[in-house]
């Protein structure tokens, strides 16, 4: 008689089921945030929010306004690519209260080596000192001045600035060999190498003098014939100049 | 979905249309209903900033970079990560490989104190320095695996974190194949470089970008030939860490050898 | 590799090698390592139960409530690791307001609240629906009240109606399977799926977790079972026992093939990850990987099942045996979850080198609060079983057509006969 009533168990499951839709649905319309899934499943809001974060580094342009004296020394110094807060530090706060706020001024001995200071995985050419030994105890800025860092005293020596080729080749055949015997090096170089660059050898019988068979030189070094040794290469295509190996 | 409107109409016609309509639509009325958004806010900046308009990436050159850690210094300063040595934005690796062809890595508090010197005995083959930070990945792993939406792709290319909006599950610290993320001990939710994007929308570079003494580090857009990092695009050959793991990394590195990973 | 670059050994204690300066901190602690454990154990005794229910295997029908209510208990203890290791617990329910499709974590919350809501509520409701009915009527004091609200207003307990509930049990339980193959299936594709990970990223994680987690809820239940046949001192049905422990011996079997040809097939394809997880396997994993999960947890309780079960043994050793074999499964198994889970974080993402996990004792995420987790699915299981007493009457049995078949016995045994 009864045969096809609806089960009487579901009637409560299915109230509940609609309840619990609806209780999600209501919660998804109060609790979502307003801006969720403007742009993307996110909240849009937060990316203003992030935008709004405040600023610690003013940024270069914002020291000019007053010290253009010493952004036009820096500027035309080997120093001219650092910018001020580099060294001075998160300036913003200087900058909103000058009088209030001062960046700080590393002068110890500690902070140019961070840059300077030797260390066998920095990129050759760039100037290092071995910070123990290189005039311990005065600060660095008692001889360089950090704005247009010319050095006190033009080095004489190449390895001043050059110091992992010099080790390379301090290790080598070549040890003895003054660097000048294959580049040539315009005294301006010494004063300013970014502009006045010495110069690399170009021609393959920069070599011939000690290594050709019908070389001139006096003392023993290994000869080979030039005339059919590597002919389309260069030497130093294959051989490292600074640390020749013959294999 | 309207392309099938028929020039007559039955009855029948009719009713099937317009259930073909209602099936057509009825994903989107239901997710209407279900995401029950009320207008765009959080749109365009007064100043006409304008997101679409930007794709920001880091361009960075290993030959230039000597590794005195001022990124990682700055970057800590800008974005007030904790100092803790175990907090990073970003930091710089050393990598020494050794003539017998063994990379050694190591990053003493991210590079910000210097590098203590080798021993003696180091038989050095080559040996760089590299910056890391968040890659900003176009198919970013952490984005896809946030459950909440807490973190995601901005417009304008860089990858966020919604610090009000993090659970602090920390699933895509897990899923960031670069160990770019980290879990704020403060605020207990995932924190990462952002790009410095607060100083972005300002029209200033990233705080690692602008105290890097030696400018290996290039910031610019993808797709603006004006930029800088368009020159270092062209003029350099490009790496990306992982690029196996499809991520779509932009932060491109140049002179990054095969161990750099 | 020789370390040149000591380094990093004085400032990180434990750690070895590179690692990247953000992954010195653990991520995820022993809560994350609690969490798929527990939804393995629900999920195997689910498949346990389901047994009886869909293939009418006769023989489990004593286990067949116990069973189910075990793996409710745990079932709903097992989010709360998850809850207690979040930074902002409070904001959890965003998982259900703003799920974001693309997220496995955020999917699971929707598989859980299926199983939890539609499949085993539902299955124990309608499997329970007459003797709550009853016991809405006979029982007395606050405790009549409660189960007035559980019957939910229906107090129809005609013969109709129950054959009605006993067709939704089944129509849930057949539900039910693919339910719980996909809840811990989907734990283990939380894992599988971080490419960033080499020791994660395997499609064969919701394949091997699937099957440990059968291995662990067969073996819980049969814990179970026991226990608590010693503590109400009954009987034991031996046929019963004798099935779960056949159950528990095939299914550590086909777990160990698939832990094995996972080990193989990353061994042979050796990519570039091989070295530093073959250092890891061999110095931070070795007591837990190769000494727990592998030896004491499941090489020797398959050699036990096996000389229990085959053996010429009386039913007193038999079950101690059986008993000893469950609880150094269970012991394999949490060292399985451990070894996945810590193991996927002590080696860094640059393979470069190792670290270690400290865990304290005390605090949120100590040690403490994880035996207090583990603890709590057996206080829920204690307060289910009173609310919802899942024993069969010894003499009578619960289902009609329930025989003990003599093949279900070992060659040579006694029938049933062990008393405690």
């Amino acid at each position: 008689m009864f045969r096809h009533k609806f089960p009487a168990q579901l009637v409560p499951l299915a109230v509940l089921f609609v309840l619990a839709m609806t209780a999600l649905l209501v919660a998804r319309a109060f609790l979502v945030p307003e801006t969720f899934g403007d742009y993307g499943p996110y909240r849009a809001n937060s990316v203003d929010e992030i935008a709004a974060q405040p600023i610690v580094y003013a940024g270069a342009k914002a020291c000019e306004d007053c010290h253009d004296d010493i952004v036009a020394l820096k500027s035309d110094s080997h120093h001219q690519g650092v910018a001020c807060e580099a060294c001075h530090g998160p300036a913003a706060g200087h900058v909103d209260a000058p009088d209030e706020v001062s960046p700080q001024i590393p002068r110890g001995r500690g902070y140019c080596p961070l840059c300077h200071g030797y260390n066998p995985s920095r990129p050759s050419g760039f100037p290092q000192i071995l910070s123990d030994r290189h005039n311990p105890g005065r600060p660095c800025i008692a001889c360089h001045d950090p704005h247009a860092p010319t050095l006190p005293r033009t080095p004489e020596e190449c390895d001043a600035c050059h110091r992992e080729i010099a080790n390379d080749k301090m290790v080598s055949p070549h040890t003895m060999l003054a660097c000048t015997q294959c580049h040539s090096v315009p005294n301006e170089h010494l004063l300013s190498p970014r502009s006045a660059r010495a110069l690399k050898p170009t021609d393959p019988g920069t070599c011939a003098p000690c290594h050709s068979e019908s070389g001139t030189a006096k003392f023993e070094a290994p000869t080979i014939n030039f005339e059919s040794h590597g002919e389309r290469y260069l030497c130093w295509d294959c051989h490292y100049p600074h640390h020749p190996e013959a294999n | 979905m309207t392309n099938s409107r028929p020039e007559s109409r039955s009855p029948g016609m009719a009713r099937r249309t317009f259930l073909q309509n209602l099936s057509a639509k009825l994903p989107g009325l239901i997710a209407f209903f279900a995401l029950a958004k009320p207008g765009k806010a959080g749109a365009d900046e007064p100043g006409g900033y304008d997101p679409e308009q930007h794709n920001y990436a880091m361009g960075i050159d290993i030959h230039k970079c000597i590794g005195c850690g001022r990124c990682a210094d700055a970057c800590k300063s800008e974005n007030n990560v904790p100092r803790d040595e175990h907090f990073f934005r970003s930091w710089v690796e050393r990598y020494v490989v050794t003539t017998d062809r063994e990379a050694h890595v190591d990053s003493p508090n991210g590079g910000i104190d210097g590098f203590p010197a080798l021993p003696d005995d180091t038989d050095i083959l080559r040996s760089f320095f590299v910056p890391k930070l968040c890659n900003h990945c176009v198919k970013a792993p952490c984005v896809q695996v946030c459950p909440v939406g807490a973190t995601f792709l901005s417009r304008d290319g860089v990858v966020l974190v919604d610090e009000s909006y993090c659970v602090g599950c920390r699933y895509c610290i897990q899923a960031c194949p670069y160990g770019a993320r980290y879990l704020h001990p403060e605020k207990q939710v995932a924190d990462k470089c952002t790009f410095c994007y607060h100083r972005l929308r300002e029209g200033l570079l990233p705080a690692c970008v602008e105290v890097c003494p030696t400018q290996a580090r290039v910031f610019g857009e993808i797709g603006h030939k004006s930029s800088p990092l368009h020159r270092f695009l062209r003029f350099n050959e490009i790496t990306q860490l992982k690029p196996y793991l499809n991520t779509e990394p932009k932060v491109y590195y140049a002179g990054a050898d095969g161990e750099v990973i | 590799m020789t370390p040149i670059l000591p380094l990093l050994l004085l400032t990180i204690p434990g750690a070895e090698g590179y690692i990247y300066p953000n992954e010195y901190e653990l991520h995820w602690s022993i809560h994350i390592v609690l969490y798929p454990y527990l939804t393995g154990l629900v999920a195997g005794a689910f498949i346990l139960a389901s047994l009886e229910k869909v293939f009418n295997v006769k023989v489990l029908q004593p286990i067949y409530r116990l069973a189910l209510i075990t793996s409710l208990a745990f079932l709903i203890a097992a989010p709360l690791p998850l809850m207690a290791h979040l930074g902002h617990p409070e904001r959890s329910p965003e998982m259900f307001l703003t799920p974001h499709t693309s997220s496995a974590m955020a999917m699971f919350g929707f598989v859980y609240a299926w199983y939890l809501m539609v499949v085993l509520l539902l299955e124990i409701w309608f499997d329970y629906r007459k003797d709550i009915v009853i016991w809405s009527r006979d029982k007395k004091g606050l405790i009549k009240y409660v189960y007035k609200v559980l019957t939910l207003g229906v107090t129809d307990i005609s013969e109709r109606a129950i054959a009605f509930d006993q067709k939704a049990c089944k129509f849930i339980t057949v539900l039910g399977i693919p339910s719980a193959f996909l809840l811990h299936g989907y734990v283990g594709f939380i894992f599988g799926s971080v490419k960033a990970n080499p020791w994660w990223s395997s499609v064969l994680m919701p394949i091997v977790f699937l099957f440990s987690a059968i291995v662990s809820g067969i073996a819980l239940v049969l814990l179970v079972y026991v226990i608590t046949s010693l503590v109400r001192w009954r009987r034991i049905s031996m046929p019963c026992l004798n099935k779960l422990a056949e159950l528990l011996l095939y299914a550590m079997i086909i777990d160990l093939s698939l832990e094995m040809l996972d080990f193989i097939h990353r061994l042979y394809e050796s990519e570039e990850s091989i070295e530093i997880l073959s250092k890891m396997i061999s110095s931070r994993l070795f007591i837990s990987l190769i000494v727990t999960q592998l030896l004491i947890g499941s090489a020797l309780p398959v050699l036990t099942l096996i000389f229990a079960r085959f053996g010429r043994l009386p039913d007193e050793m038999r079950r101690m045996f059986y008993f000893i074999a469950a609880i150094l499964v269970q012991v394999g198994i949490f060292a399985t979850r451990w070894n996945v889970v810590i193991g996927g974080q002590l080696f860094s993402k640059s393979l470069r080198g190792l670290t270690t996990y400290k865990l304290e004792f005390f605090g949120i995420e100590g040690l403490l609060a994880a035996v207090i987790l583990l603890l709590l699915p057996v206080l829920f299981l204690w307060i289910l079983a009173k609310l919802l007493p899942p024993w069969v009457p010894e003499d009578q049995p619960h289902d009609t057509g329930h025989r003990t078949r003599e093949v279900d016995l070992p060659p040579g045994s006694l029938p049933s006969s062990g008393t405690v």
